[in-house]
């Protein structure tokens, strides 16, 4: 585990969304270390706890990195009144990111809203090898498309009412890009119940996959224990945690059963 | 320089700064920010004899200065932390505390006894965890349970001294507090969290799995330094003092009620540089007032 904490600034904040924001924060040390998958944790001042968010992009030329976060309460909210030249209190990187295959490998990311950011350097890392399924609850909530596609990724997207892209769950569009060609890895970060769907798909397909999970979370560092996640190794039940075992799992390890 | 340093029953600290069972795991996770000598001391994650799962997720909810958990004494158990943890943690420099829980009063027995020869420095006695169904505060919560869990691991823990963490949730804590001590405890550290909990309003639910768990942070601090005080003038052994402490200020507070060291918990989730910056205010409240000793300020505070 190598991390930092300090405060840092705000390089470019932008609205991405009607309730997603998106920040460059330059923190060259944390920057150097970032990998693909991994979190900042974010003070929000007033607020006991940190907010955990996914590192959507690193970027060492600028020794920064992007976070792009959803207003989910009163914490986000809060974030979100930051601006451009506002310092910011983070501990990053945290967990273990994504196991990135050699760049010529095939890939299919698959995100769900807010589960859509950490998928963003998987894409750029296989570039052109990549497609990605994203899905969003409307029109209003789509972001990062260009990102995903300058990077030289195959884009499908789809939204829960149809109002952009095609309508319905990011499934159907990942059993259609599995039949037309099988890739090496599959990797995906959204909500539990589409997380659960793609496990099974590529348990199905027999395609190695990864998902990166979400919990209510304290420390950031694996020393409260309070992120819990109910995972299997060697057919033992057991509880990690998002901040350290993760955000990261092997999808045959994450046990979905509630 | 002034002094720095404490003795709580016969154990030096460096410093009065003790990182409180729970929340700083087995000292692994913050020591790439800052080495671990540079704390006073170390309370471990809550072990028992065996492995144990702890409660399902969510586990953790936040609250109006403070939060609450149900993590539920998840670790891996004394023997895997005996085999795994201590000889990492032996040479690190800082007091290393033993936080230890069990079901029933021969668990606890048999992990005092497990630990009493082991290395670690102090054993801090468990029976006031909020979050298991067997065991943990329905020791802490009668006199006699108290008393006769102490009683019973007395015997077993005869090369370091014996701390009783107590719980708040009970209606005289001082009654415990003496009943611990006339069964031979060496110290006690108080206050546990206090028994809480939070609703989604959408959904109905309580936030946390287990429905309740307990609250810590700066929303408890004033609770904390009343029972300190209050503990602090009924009984004659040190009195180890936590409980939403977040700045030097609140430790100095916390020492005035008559804490002789005291425990950073929740803070580090906010900062978790928490305890450093709290050991160097100290060391420079003491430079700034011309105290020469941190302990002539211990139960100082002059009641109306």
């Amino acid at each position: 585990m190598n991390y930092r904490q300090g405060v840092f600034t705000l390089a470019k904040c932008e609205q991405l969304a009607e309730t997603t924001y998106s920040f460059v924060i330059t923190c060259h040390e944390i920057a150097s270390l970032a990998k693909a998958g991994q979190f900042a944790h974010l003070r929000v001042p007033g607020f006991s706890l940190r907010r955990p968010i996914s590192i959507c992009e690193v970027l060492p030329q600028e020794g920064a990195i992007r976070v792009v976060f959803d207003i989910r309460g009163e914490g986000t909210k809060a974030l979100a009144t930051l601006k451009s030249g506002d310092s910011i209190d983070i501990m990053a990187p945290l967990g273990n990111g994504f196991s990135l295959l050699e760049p010529d490998k095939k890939a299919i990311v698959i995100g769900g809203g807010i589960g859509v950011p950490p998928l963003l350097e998987i894409a750029k890392h296989y570039g052109e090898n990549s497609r990605a399924v994203l899905g969003f609850r409307s029109k209003t909530a789509v972001i990062l498309q260009n990102d995903f596609a300058s990077a030289g990724c195959g884009v499908h997207l789809c939204t829960d009412d149809g109002s952009m892209g095609r309508k319905g769950f990011v499934t159907a569009i990942l059993k259609e890009q599995l039949d037309a060609e099988k890739p090496d890895i599959l990797y995906a970060c959204g909500p539990r119940p589409m997380l659960k769907a793609v496990a099974a798909l590529a348990k199905e397909y027999g395609v190695r996959c990864q998902l990166s999970l979400e919990e209510r979370m304290a420390c950031g560092v694996g020393a409260c224990l309070g992120c819990a996640c109910k995972t299997r190794k060697d057919g033992k039940e057991t509880y990690s945690h998002v901040c350290k075992n993760g955000p990261v799992f092997e999808a045959e390890e994450v046990v979905f059963d509630e | 320089m002034s002094n720095l340093a404490v003795k709580i029953a016969g154990v030096t600290f460096k410093n009065p700064v003790i990182t409180a069972s729970g929340t700083y795991g087995f000292g692994r996770e913050y020591e790439c920010l800052y080495p671990l000598s540079a704390l006073g001391g170390v309370s471990l994650k809550g072990m028992t004899p065996a492995p144990r799962m702890g409660n399902p997720p969510p586990r953790v909810a936040e609250t109006p200065s403070g939060m609450l958990n149900s993590v539920g004494l998840q670790n891996p158990g004394v023997e895997a932390f005996l085999d795994n943890e201590l000889p990492y943690l032996k040479d690190k420099g800082t007091v290393l505390i033993a936080n230890v829980a069990g079901s029933t009063i021969d668990e606890y027995r048999s992990i005092c006894e497990r630990l009493d020869n082991s290395g670690v420095h102090m054993i801090e006695l468990n029976i006031s965890c909020p979050n298991v169904k067997q065991g943990g505060a329905s020791f802490g919560t009668s006199c006699e349970n108290a008393a006769s869990v102490v009683r019973a691991v007395r015997p077993m823990v005869k090369h370091v001294p014996l701390m009783v963490k107590l719980t708040p949730n009970v209606t005289d804590i001082t009654a415990i507090a003496q009943a611990v001590e006339a069964e031979g405890a060496d110290a006690v550290s108080l206050i546990n969290t206090l028994l809480g909990m939070r609703i989604d309003i959408k959904t109905r639910r309580p936030i946390l799995k287990n429905n309740v768990g307990g609250l810590s942070g700066p929303a408890i601090f004033p609770v904390a330094v009343r029972m300190v005080w209050q503990v602090a003038s009924k009984v004659k052994i040190p009195v180890v003092g936590m409980g939403g402490i977040t700045t030097w200020q609140d430790a100095v507070e916390m020492m005035m009620a008559g804490a002789s060291a005291i425990q950073i918990g929740a803070a580090l989730f906010t900062d978790p540089y928490a305890p450093i910056k709290i050991v160097e205010g100290l060391t420079k409240y003491l430079d700034d007032n011309g105290i020469a000793d941190i302990n002539s300020i211990v139960g100082q505070v002059q009641p109306w």
